[in-house]
């Protein structure tokens, strides 16, 4: 019975959970629910995933209305490994939340904040299950209000928080909006809101400008949310003031679920042997891409504020993803597919690091890192690791990233990139080294009481860095993962029923 | 193998060993003299198992562990094979000897974090070890970079602004140069041929030809940044704000011969000199080795910092093995090889005498140095006499490398090489001698020689006057001068050890 409706009860269950918060009042039991949700969400996110491989393709009716009228959920290989990107991430964020948010949210609004996290959770959860794409956009808007609502909670101790959050909801709201209007063109022009029903339908239109300009719509929609460069404005005050939780969360998985929805609408629905779209890829998304991981890391080198530092990384991390889409093959698909899920684990990790360090000292500037890798040596080594990551050191996750992007690069021949790829990455070696080099080569400053952040907070963390170089020594299993992962992206047709196929 | 110690253990042991011993040296952190035991200790079993793999492989055997694939169909792989073989010899071998010379200098010194220091450098050790043994490209790319960043904290090992700065010029070069074009370069390699194995005779045959190989070559060459090729060399004299004894070993033993070490395997087991020569792939090269040789070794006549006349030196003999896999011949790769062995004794007990004089002294600059001999005449006995081995004089082992590799030149048909070796040579006899004659031979400073009636000799070594460095220090260096000297004897032998490997 729960095997059989597993798929849904995945996204209902966290979204249950979020009134049940609110009727908590103790902030303790409101994050024993969030985090046994959470935790479901995981094991859940598991079996599905093992189901979606062995099956092919899970087909979900919700209420029995069989699609394209009902909203089907559709879950393959692609969407069933960001599931468990997603509610991996969230289930560390939630355990390290016990004893980090206390200390930066006020107690009378701590239930809200986990309702609030719970809607986020579900969210995305229900954005990668879907296979409708109305739908997509439903659990898109309660995704993204929610975190909007977990930005401006950053105000307890920063009041900045607050303009962050604002501008998060402008460009967030423009986003949301492009893309309801580009699946409206394509409504128009196909009749249909199932995904694998429109890809079916628009096969031979692609002559039509009513679908230029319905998917110039949505890209633009989700590029916004994606922060993929030069729609990345405001990732790095809404990282940089939200709650040190909030951030490794939304690090971890919101710019991820917004990369899968990219693809799915780029491989799936829509497809690069549609002329329009192999033009953008090639002439749009490279050049963006490698602008992104350029301009972006080098910004990165000059910010004082480590968080700050750890945003601009990411919207260069968005970069590569742009690259490894812009490959329009299988290579650099399960490229990407492969920096997502190790991008989650390492940017999750670096911000919960720097989420212990702003439990001791308060702070997050370059200036409060002196000296703490002798006073906190576990929260400053998994940042350490981090960073090795980041930059690509074998052994870790990172570089098996960038090994498989170099490799998708030399596939297609395009030689400058694969260059511009490892010339990229070398920039995250300048910019952590400034923290690192001030964590271990500067005395900290004088009667300095910090001491190492509670094993609360540690356990999950460390959770993540071994991760991160567990799956960086042996990567078979995330790579056979985001192959499979990959070939369902681009095969559109695998598992429709018979009214629905080609 | 004997009684229970099969080749893959002890294979195994040679990344082990290391790493226990940097465990054990970290529990013993109060106990500075039990810590310096178990660091003696753990160089001691780590050549005793070398040993061991080289008599195995002398006796017909191989080993070979396969582990966890870092990326799909690219496992962690360890081999032994000749040339690794005699690189882990030698610098396993060695690491007994600057253990020796570490307790001595450091405690003589009372240098901060002690304990930290020997950590560093047992990791730094198993890397190199891994190194050696790496049966593939990937597995010696994933050493080598860690080998790295576990040198890194020894670089910054004094915390002052100068050693942050070191540091930074050392990491940004290396990891530059290796994320750049070394990853690259592997990559490539991957993309044409499916394959990483280290292959007697190369496999990039009908894979690539023209000016492409000749990208990838040199992407190897200036990847491979340990190798100090110029203009990446400046991380090597950056690396002096070190201590000495990481100067002596790290940069003149294991990371400076890591990287030669992996132009080596690169020349002849992904190359191969056949394809090497046939696709006459290194000439380019040739000439910015030859550069790279010239230019070093003229810089190193203008330092007047012992450490950094040196480390410009190293630079120099470092450019000798570029230019011997540039050749494309077997006799330059044997040169080479027996280059990595000969400069690596010669080297280290020149900057264990740097060390010693320091200790003694406390004199860095080589012209405040004359009339120390006199007091230090182990010292400066030893100095000379590695001197000599870097010159290549017979006969010390420096003579054998020249000799082999001017062969390879001559081989290869490039004869203006064999000038450019002459005049390098010629070039290290007038920085490095004058050092030593001028300890023997002039009064210190602000002293005189009082005039001697003629027919009357006097010893300009005096023996009350003696004031060498601590015998932890000096013994090691006299040890290390003798075996530069022994080599010249093992020499034809070495070569006779890895040409197998090197002709098809």
């Amino acid at each position: 019975m729960i095997r059989q409706h597993l798929a849904i009860l995945q996204v209902m269950l966290p979204m249950l959970c979020a009134p049940l918060c609110v009727f908590a009042r103790r902030p303790v039991i409101a994050w024993l629910i969030a985090t046994a949700a959470t935790l479901f969400a995981l094991a859940g996110s598991f079996i599905l995933f093992a189901q979606a491989l062995n099956a092919g393709v899970i087909s979900y009716h919700l209420g029995g209305w069989a699609p394209p009228w009902g909203i089907e959920f559709r879950l393959d290989a692609a969407n069933s490994f960001v599931l468990i990107i997603v509610s991996l991430v969230g289930a560390v964020c939630m355990i390290y939340g016990r004893d980090s948010i206390p200390r930066e949210i006020k107690s009378s609004d701590q239930p809200l904040f986990y309702t609030m996290m719970m809607l986020c959770f579900s969210g995305m959860l229900g954005v990668t299950s879907t296979g409708d794409a109305f739908n997509l956009f439903v659990f898109l808007e309660i995704f993204s209000l929610s975190s909007y609502v977990l930005v401006a909670m950053g105000a307890g101790s920063d009041r900045r928080a607050l303009t962050a959050a604002f501008t998060y909801l402008l460009l967030g709201t423009i986003g949301a909006t492009f893309f309801v209007i580009g699946l409206g063109f394509i409504y128009v022009l196909t009749g249909t809101l199932n995904m694998a029903d429109i890809a079916v339908r628009i096969a031979g239109m692609s002559g039509s400008g009513t679908l230029h300009v319905g998917f110039a719509f949505i890209i633009v929609g989700i590029g916004l949310k994606l922060a993929i460069f030069p729609l990345h404005l405001w990732l790095p005050n809404a990282y940089t003031h939200a709650p040190s939780v909030v951030t490794a969360l939304l690090a971890g998985t919101s710019t991820k679920v917004a990369l899968y929805a990219l693809l799915r609408m780029l491989y799936t629905v829509f497809s690069p042997d549609l002329p329009f779209e192999a033009l953008i890829l090639h002439y749009l998304f490279l050049p963006l891409g490698l602008t992104a991981v350029f301009v972006a890391s080098i910004i990165a080198l000059f910010q004082s504020d480590v968080k700050r530092l750890l945003a601009w990384s990411s919207i260069a991390q968005s970069g590569y993803f742009l690259l490894g889409v812009s490959f329009a093959n299988i290579g650099g698909l399960t490229a990407t597919l492969v920096h997502m899920f190790n991008h989650a684990i390492m940017k999750s990790s670096l911000f919960l690091a720097v989420g212990c360090v702003v439990y001791r000292t308060g702070s997050c500037s370059v200036a409060s890192f002196r000296g703490l890798g002798q006073k906190m040596p576990w929260t400053m080594s998994a940042f350490v690791i981090g960073g090795l990551s980041m930059i690509g050191v074998p052994a870790t996750v990172g570089f098996v990233s960038k090994w498989y992007l170099v490799l998708a690069a030399l596939e297609r021949g395009w030689w400058p990139v694969a260059f511009a790829i490892v010339a990229g990455s070398l920039l995250a070696l300048f910019y952590f080294g400034r923290v690192i080099e001030a964590a271990y080569l500067q005395p900290s400053p004088e009667n300095s009481a910090v001491t190492e952040a509670p094993v609360s907070m540690l356990a999950p963390l460390w959770a993540l860095t071994i991760s991160c170089l567990a799956l960086g020594i042996n990567s078979e299993l995330t790579v056979s993962t985001a192959r499979a992962a990959a070939e369902a992206l681009l095969a559109p047709h695998a598992g429709l029923p018979a009214h629905m196929g080609p | 193998m004997m009684n229970g110690l099969t080749p893959e253990l002890a294979l195994a042991l040679t990344l082990l060993l290391p790493g226990i011993g940097a465990v054990l040296i970290g529990a013993a952190d109060r106990f500075s003299v039990l810590r310096d035991a178990i660091s003696l200790l753990a160089a001691t079993a780590l050549s005793t198992m070398v040993l061991a793999l080289l008599l195995n492989h002398l006796a017909g055997g191989s080993a070979q562990i396969q582990l966890t694939p870092l990326v799909q169909g690219l496992p962690i792989f360890l081999l032994t094979e000749p040339i690794g073989l005699v690189f882990a010899t030698l610098a396993s071998v060695l690491w007994v000897v600057i253990t020796v010379y570490s307790i001595g200098y450091m405690r003589k010194n009372d240098e901060p974090r002690q304990t930290r220091f020997y950590i560093c450098f047992a990791i730094a050790m198993a890397c190199t070890m891994g190194v050696a043994f790496a049966g593939n490209l990937i597995t010696l790319f994933l050493f080598y970079e860690l080998l790295t960043l576990s040198t890194y904290p020894l670089v910054v090992h004094y915390e002052t602004d100068a050693a942050r700065h070191a540091g930074r010029v050392y990491l940004g070069v290396l990891l530059s140069t290796s994320i750049l074009f070394l990853l690259p370069a592997i990559i490539w390699t991957w993309s044409l041929t499916g394959t990483l194995d280290f292959v007697k005779g190369g496999m990039l045959t009908g894979k690539i030809e023209g000016p492409q190989a000749a990208l990838l070559f040199a992407l190897y060459l200036f990847g491979t940044g340990k190798a100090a090729l110029m203009p990446f060399h400046r991380w090597l004299p950056a690396a002096m704000a070190a201590p000495t004894p990481v100067s002596a070993f790290l940069h003149a033993v294991a990371v400076v011969k890591a990287g030669v070490f992996t132009l080596l395997k690169v020349g002849v087991y992904i190359f191969g000199t056949s394809f090497l020569s046939a696709m006459n792939v290194g000439e380019w090269m040739m000439w910015v080795s030859a550069f790279s040789l010239i230019a070093a070794t003229i810089v190193a006549l203008r330092k007047d910092d012992l450490k950094l006349r040196l480390a410009y030196s190293t630079i120099a003999q470092l450019a000798y093995v570029t230019l011997g896999v540039s050749l494309a011949s077997v006799m330059g790769m044997v040169g080479g090889i027996v280059q990595l062995v000969a400069h690596a004794f010669g080297k280290i007990t020149l900057f264990m005498c740097a060390g010693a004089i320091y200790l003694a002294s406390g004199k860095t600059k080589i012209s405040d140095m004359r009339g120390l001999g006199r007091v230090m005449p182990f010292t400066f006995g030893a100095f000379l006499l590695a001197s000599l081995s870097i010159i290549g004089v017979p006969p010390t082992g420096g003579a054998w490398s020249k000799w082999f590799l001017m062969i390879g030149a001559a081989e290869s048909g490039h004869l203006v090489m064999i000038g450019v070796w002459i005049l390098a040579s010629l070039l290290s006899i007038a920085y490095l001698i004058p050092l030593a004659a001028r300890g023997f031979f002039l009064p210190l400073t602000g002293q005189e020689d009082r005039p001697q009636p003629q027919g009357q000799e006097v010893s300009l070594i005096g023996k009350p006057g003696l004031q060498e460095a601590p015998l932890w220090c000096v013994a090691p260096a006299c040890l290390t001068a003798a075996l530069s000297v022994l080599i010249y004897f093992a020499g034809p032998a070495i070569a006779g050890f890895v040409l197998p490997a090197l002709r098809p």
